[in-house]
């Protein structure tokens, strides 16, 4: 399975990055192989409206099936739902420990955006 | 011709001047008056036109057929708005982000986007006296005025003079409004914060290419900063109000001042000749 997590790096010790919509980029994470792919967000950096959509969609094409991030806000979540994709919130770290505390079921699972639009 | 009152501060005096300009020139010609502040339209308070028709405008949004979609995706690598996204098998669209430019539409290869409305808000005609005028009210809960405001324009006299008042501010529903006027007045205060924002004002008004003036209200308050700023920058003052209580108690009951004040009427006078000087610039 495949997740992918909002970050401002391209390995495995980069940080977290809070915003989904907005983040620089996308560590797509394979659980089962232990592989990652870096999926560039700076198109959606400058839009003026629908940021988390856009990055809904690139995060569905990725094949990735849960996504963890810092923050969500109304249309992304709903894009990420319309697809079931799941939701996971963390404060911080880098990759490999946000992956580490996904397998561990220590992240808690959104049930609904957690931000407004443009926050 | 069409003169617009825009601002960039808001509270400066718009509807004031657009209201008792169109009433004052209506003595003795047919004028329309258009309250483009469609977010919270007041002209009408102070002209009490009798209504005499009203509509419901729309925008056309897309509606996906299911059946015919094929998946291609190209409706939302079109869509300027994002309104509009193909994601794994679903088709999800977002009415509130729709500009309805109908792009995705005519991209959509087996034609399975067709048309249906979103209500904008209703566009309303009246008259009083010699004024003609529209104005327009944004549904509750619609956040994108510029429509509305299109609809609005629509009304502008042919061939005789319209009064346009414009929302405050220099944002898209300014812009939409004081696209194709004649002659732009900017309306501000003699304060610094009426001056960063007509500062604004002046920028948007020349990018947008329309010859402009600046009227002051409550003229005799404040600072010499606008004035001096104006000058510097060659914009003419052409109407200045002093600040006056009564004029704000008139204001205040939804009076036109320069009824209740006829000493006022002084001021305005001239303007017209003023604002064809400036065209003749």
């Amino acid at each position: 399975m495949k997740i992918a997590i909002s970050t401002s790096g391209t390995t495995l010790d980069a940080e977290l990055d809070k915003r989904f919509g907005r983040a620089e980029k996308f560590i797509i994470y394979d659980l089962d192989a232990d592989t990652f792919e870096v999926i560039d967000n700076a198109q959606n950096l400058n839009l003026s409206q629908g940021a988390g959509i856009q990055a809904g969609k690139t995060v569905a094409n990725s094949g990735a099936k849960a996504v963890i991030t810092g923050h969500v806000g109304p249309k992304a979540y709903s894009t990420l739902g319309a697809v079931d994709i799941d939701i996971y919130f963390a404060e911080s770290g880098t990759i490999q420990s946000l992956v580490d505390d996904f397998k561990a079921n220590k992240l808690t699972k959104a049930t609904g955006p957690d931000k407004d639009g443009h926050w | 011709m069409k003169i617009t009152l825009a601002s960039g501060k808001g509270g400066t005096g718009k509807t004031t001047i657009a209201t008792n300009l169109a009433y004052l020139l209506s003595k003795d010609k047919e004028i329309t008056l258009l309250d483009c502040d469609v977010e919270e339209p007041n002209a009408h308070i102070f002209i009490k036109p009798t209504w005499t028709d009203s509509y419901t405008t729309y925008l056309p949004i897309p509606k996906v057929d299911m059946d015919k979609c094929i998946h291609c995706g190209i409706c939302g690598d079109s869509c300027q708005f994002s309104a509009i996204a193909n994601i794994g098998d679903k088709v999800l669209t977002y009415p509130e982000l729709c500009h309805g430019c109908g792009l995705c539409m005519m991209a959509c290869p087996t034609g399975a986007i067709t048309e249906q409305n979103r209500e904008i808000g209703t566009v309303e005609l009246g008259h009083s006296g010699n004024i003609k005028m529209a104005h327009g009210k944004l549904r509750i809960g619609e956040a994108m005025s510029p429509p509305l405001i299109n609809a609005v324009k629509k009304h502008a006299s042919e061939d005789g003079i319209t009064i346009i008042d414009a929302p405050p501010g220099t944002s898209c529903p300014v812009i939409a409004t004081i696209q194709e006027s004649d002659f732009i007045i900017l309306v501000t205060e003699p304060t610094p914060f009426g001056l960063n924002d007509l500062k604004l004002a002046v920028g948007m008004v020349r990018e947008i290419g329309v010859p402009m003036a600046v009227a002051i209200n409550r003229s005799d308050l404040g600072d010499n900063a606008v004035k001096e700023y104006c000058e510097e920058e060659g914009i003419t003052v052409i109407l200045e109000i002093p600040n006056l209580r009564k004029a704000a108690q008139n204001y205040s009951k939804g009076h036109l001042i320069v009824k209740e004040m006829p000493e006022l009427e002084k001021h305005f006078s001239g303007i017209m000749a003023s604002i064809e000087k400036e065209l003749s610039k």
